[in-house]
């Protein structure tokens, strides 16, 4: 398991990326699975750096690990923020014309529409979303 | 990501290259205001070299496709990547924004 800990700002979403995107290439994941497990961090990332500590400061673990041939990736985010399941949100309509089209909640729903498994819990404290996305 | 500005008569074409995320959307949108405000404008966003779209970016586009719609303009975007329809298409952006 690798495991990368950083200060929960959107400044540090290259680096979040960055360590991503080394542990996916070198599990040999595609392009496409990259651009959508990539897809999926910023999206849960982002909604850590905005929601988790707002408006104090704090740190968020991401941890990486895969399993099996082909393998199954699991990623997980850990913070110490204030309790907040960004899955249990509204779907947007996505049927709406663009005048009434709102943004909120298009990030989630595409984690949910391209991961395999997303699971929230808050335990000890701790806010913990894991994805789970099958290489295959 | 690099913005590129092209006047082709009275078509902005923009050629974008790299990400569209939570980092360049701010600034993508500061550069494109001057043209997605003005009375019946056209712009075209050449794709052709852009990677990556995230719900950050599609906030932009929604603010252009509602201002294009307002304003009486035209927008169309381009040479989009298959990863970047399978967005558009799971968002039901497919339906709001013109796609060439």
């Amino acid at each position: 398991m690798k495991k990368l800990t950083v200060n929960a700002s959107t400044d540090n979403l290259t680096t979040v990326l960055e360590f991503i995107d080394a542990e996916l290439e070198a599990v040999g994941a595609s392009m496409k699975m990259i651009f959508q497990i990539d897809l999926a961090v910023e999206e849960l990332y982002v909604n850590i750096a905005h929601y988790a500590y707002t408006p104090e400061d704090g740190n968020v673990i991401i941890q990486f690990d895969s399993y099996g041939d082909p393998p199954l990736v699991e990623i997980q985010f850990i913070d110490q923020g204030n309790p907040f399941n960004p899955l249990e949100n509204a779907e947007p309509d996505i049927t709406l014309t663009a005048e009434e089209r709102q943004i909120g909640g298009l990030g989630v729903l595409m984690v949910k529409k391209t991961m395999d498994e997303v699971d929230y819990r808050f335990e000890k404290n701790e806010n913990i979303l894991t994805i789970k996305k099958s290489l295959s | 990501m690099n913005i590129e500005i092209k006047q082709e008569n009275e078509i902005f074409v923009v050629e974008l290259e790299g990400r569209m995320d939570t980092n360049t959307s701010p600034d993508f949108q500061k550069e494109m205001e001057p043209y997605y405000t003005k009375n019946g404008f056209n712009m075209i966003l050449d794709f052709d070299k852009l990677d990556f779209v995230s719900s950050a970016g599609l906030r932009v586009l929604l603010l252009i496709q509602k201002k294009s719609k307002a304003l009486n303009g035209n927008f169309v975007i381009k040479n989009v990547k298959p990863e970047i329809q399978e967005v558009f298409d799971m968002t039901g952006f497919s339906d709001i924004l013109t796609i060439e």
